[in-house]
């Protein structure tokens, strides 16, 4: 919900540790570990992107100023998903905590992407939504293959997510 | 030496040598459009799983290629679909290359043909969904221009066609569990609202189509037009193989009407937006979707005639796209816009291009002569008889477009009486433009060769239409 993509990124970074940790409920730590390191290397390239890229400030029409929304609009995301994810729970035979966490993060990311239109917010927003996913498909597939795929798919986006932001600033800066 | 290797492998290699060591624009184009040429001879020419002998040795062309515990696998099915991508793949940069656009598009086109291939081939078929999004990702440096922000039509793209993946390949996992319990409604309904919301996002199915007309203002109208005929055209693939995978889906009335409804109303809510657009690119969209809205269509006939007809589309649909894209971004180059405002009487200037537009969007229609039209009767009539309710709204997404291309033909030759005739395209762009109208001609004469090419594609999906 940050403004300042340090802190942004630095919540991914941190949101990507939470999914290790779900994930590992399900898969051997070598494979778990896969969600980690592939999420921090595209934290690694968003922010080094930004970082050679000149600073303006954002200019975020959509999204509403206030703390006040943001934190309800938060909020409200996080009791929707906890009520989702208790009926979800018993339907999967996932325990509480995983499936709320995957909820909660596919929740998180749906309200991002609904309220932005910076690539930088937009990509963080789609990396947090597949991260919930993940964690949820984690227990019911656990082929090296998806695991593979599911890496690549996140660095593309990460890369992708960074040459769309590098375009940007060039055409900001011509 | 297998399969895989030659169509999925071999290709993506090449790409990656492309982009890294070729810098001239024709070198690049020539050399994708002849590698596509031959990848497609092949399919068209060797049998996979087939022994063949030169001399003393003797080789095969094995199906299979594992990786990671998983496969891909093309079989001899397969070849007529890999005749068909391979030569789509080879008219878009062979287009290219007299537009200037051959370094942008073909060496990342290639890539992405290759991971789309890989997406026929994968097995268990399911994970197309996560080749898809890789190929989606693969396009986006093709969709931004250097020097400009990215416009909300590329990331509106990212996003829909990112948000399909997670919802196939979940109702996947579900279709599996259908698989083992038959009788459990509550998954079957959760399994197919799913399903549908993976689909509708990856087929840009209304309300979520937005990205179309706003991609075709962002980039240049022959990208906009590789992408609207490559990645749709997966998903319909995709949304096939779905379909021949599980027989309770394609016995399954209501899937056969979600299939039709969803056709009939991007027919008829493309066709009516086109009618009151006034800008080019926004009308070659709404074409576009209508074109998707017959192939779900015709596979919702759920018939043999029916998969025959959905595959038969593609190649009237081919011909009017590249055409289509190829002039406007002529015409784009000279006016900057494609607002009817900036187009006013291009028709004099460019009217090998202006023909190309009116061409290809009246073979969409359904024009007799044209292109479209044989393939678009046999699609109405077979409606016709089985939902004769439905013809209406067919009627009027065509008379929508129909209009569209009389709008665009009359701004195209509004201009002051003795104004006289030019033509400013180059040599090479109007000889192409005059092979693709006569192209259009001669497919609408001779429907035959059309299903020359893709009567042998049918055969990989067995239980379709049965």
């Amino acid at each position: 919900m940050s403004r300042d993509w340090r802190w942004l990124l630095g919540i991914l970074a941190i949101q990507y540790i939470g999914v290790f940790w779900l994930t590992f409920a399900y898969w051997p730590i070598a494979m778990a570990t896969v969600k980690l390191v592939t999420g921090w290397m595209a934290c690694a390239a968003l922010g080094i992107t930004q970082i050679n890229i000149s600073q303006h400030p954002v200019r975020e029409t959509a999204w509403p100023h206030s703390w006040l929304f943001r934190i309800l609009a938060a909020a409200i995301v996080a009791v929707a998903s906890l009520a989702i994810a208790v009926r979800a729970s018993a339907w999967l035979g996932m325990n509480l905590s995983t499936t709320w966490g995957s909820i909660l993060l596919m929740g998180m990311g749906l309200l991002y992407l609904g309220v932005t239109a910076q690539p930088l917010r937009i990509v963080t927003g789609l990396l947090t939504l597949l991260a919930g996913f993940e964690i949820l498909y984690a227990a019911v597939e656990n082929s090296a293959l998806v695991a593979a795929l599911l890496a690549v798919v996140n660095l593309g986006l990460a890369l992708g997510g960074a040459y769309v932001i590098s375009a940007q600033e060039k055409g900001e800066t011509a | 030496m297998s399969a895989p290797i030659i169509w999925i492998v071999f290709p993506a290699v090449a790409a990656a040598l492309m982009l890294l060591l070729l810098r001239e624009e024709r070198a690049t184009a020539i050399i994708g459009c002849i590698l596509c040429a031959c990848l497609a001879l092949l399919a068209w020419g060797l049998s996979i799983d087939t022994a063949y002998a030169i001399g003393a040795t003797s080789f095969k062309i094995s199906p299979s290629l594992d990786i990671l515990g998983r496969r891909l696998s093309l079989t001899m099915a397969d070849q007529p679909l890999l005749v068909l991508i391979y030569i789509s793949t080879a008219v878009w940069f062979l287009g290219s290359v007299f537009i200037n656009l051959a370094r942008r598009l073909v060496p990342l086109g290639l890539a992405i043909t290759s991971v789309l291939v890989a997406s026929l081939a994968v097995e268990p078929f399911l994970y197309a969904a996560l080749l898809i999004e890789m190929a989606v990702l693969l396009s986006i440096p093709m969709l931004i221009t250097q020097g400009q922000p990215p416009g909300r039509g590329v990331l509106r793209f990212l996003i829909f066609q990112t948000l399909a993946m997670p919802f196939i390949l979940f109702s996947g996992w579900l279709l599996a569990g259908i698989e083992a319990n038959p009788g459990n409604l509550a998954l079957v309904q959760s399994a197919g609202i799913l399903l549908g919301l993976g689909f509708a996002f990856l087929l840009a199915i209304f309300p979520f189509y937005t990205w179309f007309p706003l991609l075709v203002e962002d980039v240049p109208p022959f990208i906009a037009g590789f992408i609207l005929w490559t990645f749709p055209t997966a998903a319909l693939l995709f949304l096939t193989s779905f379909l021949e995978r599980y027989s309770w889906m394609r016995t399954s009335s209501a899937m056969i009407s979600v299939l039709v409804a969803a056709g009939i109303l991007m027919i008829a809510i493309g066709g009516i937006l086109a009618a009151f657009q006034r800008y080019l690119g926004r009308i070659l969209a709404y074409g576009m979707l209508m074109e998707t809205g017959f192939s779900l269509l015709a596979l919702g006939l759920n018939s043999f005639s029916g998969v025959s007809l959905f595959f038969a589309l593609f190649l009237p649909r081919l011909l009017s796209l590249t055409t289509w894209s190829f002039a406007l971004t002529i015409i784009q180059k000279k006016s900057t816009s494609l607002k009817f405002s900036e187009v006013k009487g291009l028709g004099r200037i460019y009217p090998f291009a202006s023909i190309g537009v009116g061409l290809a969007t009246l073979s969409l229609v359904g024009l007799p002569m044209l292109a479209g039209f044989p393939i678009r009767q046999a699609l109405v009539e077979t409606v016709a008889q089985q939902f004769p309710s439905l013809i209406l709204w067919i009627f009027l997404g065509s008379l929508g477009l129909t209009v569209a291309a009389m709008r665009t033909l009359a701004v195209f030759f509004m201009t002051p009486a003795g104004t006289p005739w030019e033509r400013n395209e180059t040599g090479q762009q109007s000889v192409l433009l005059f092979i693709e109208w006569g192209l259009l001609v001669l497919l609408g004469l001779f429907p035959q060769w059309v299903v020359l090419l893709t009567d042998r594609i049918p055969v990989m999906f067995q239980h379709l239409g049965q």
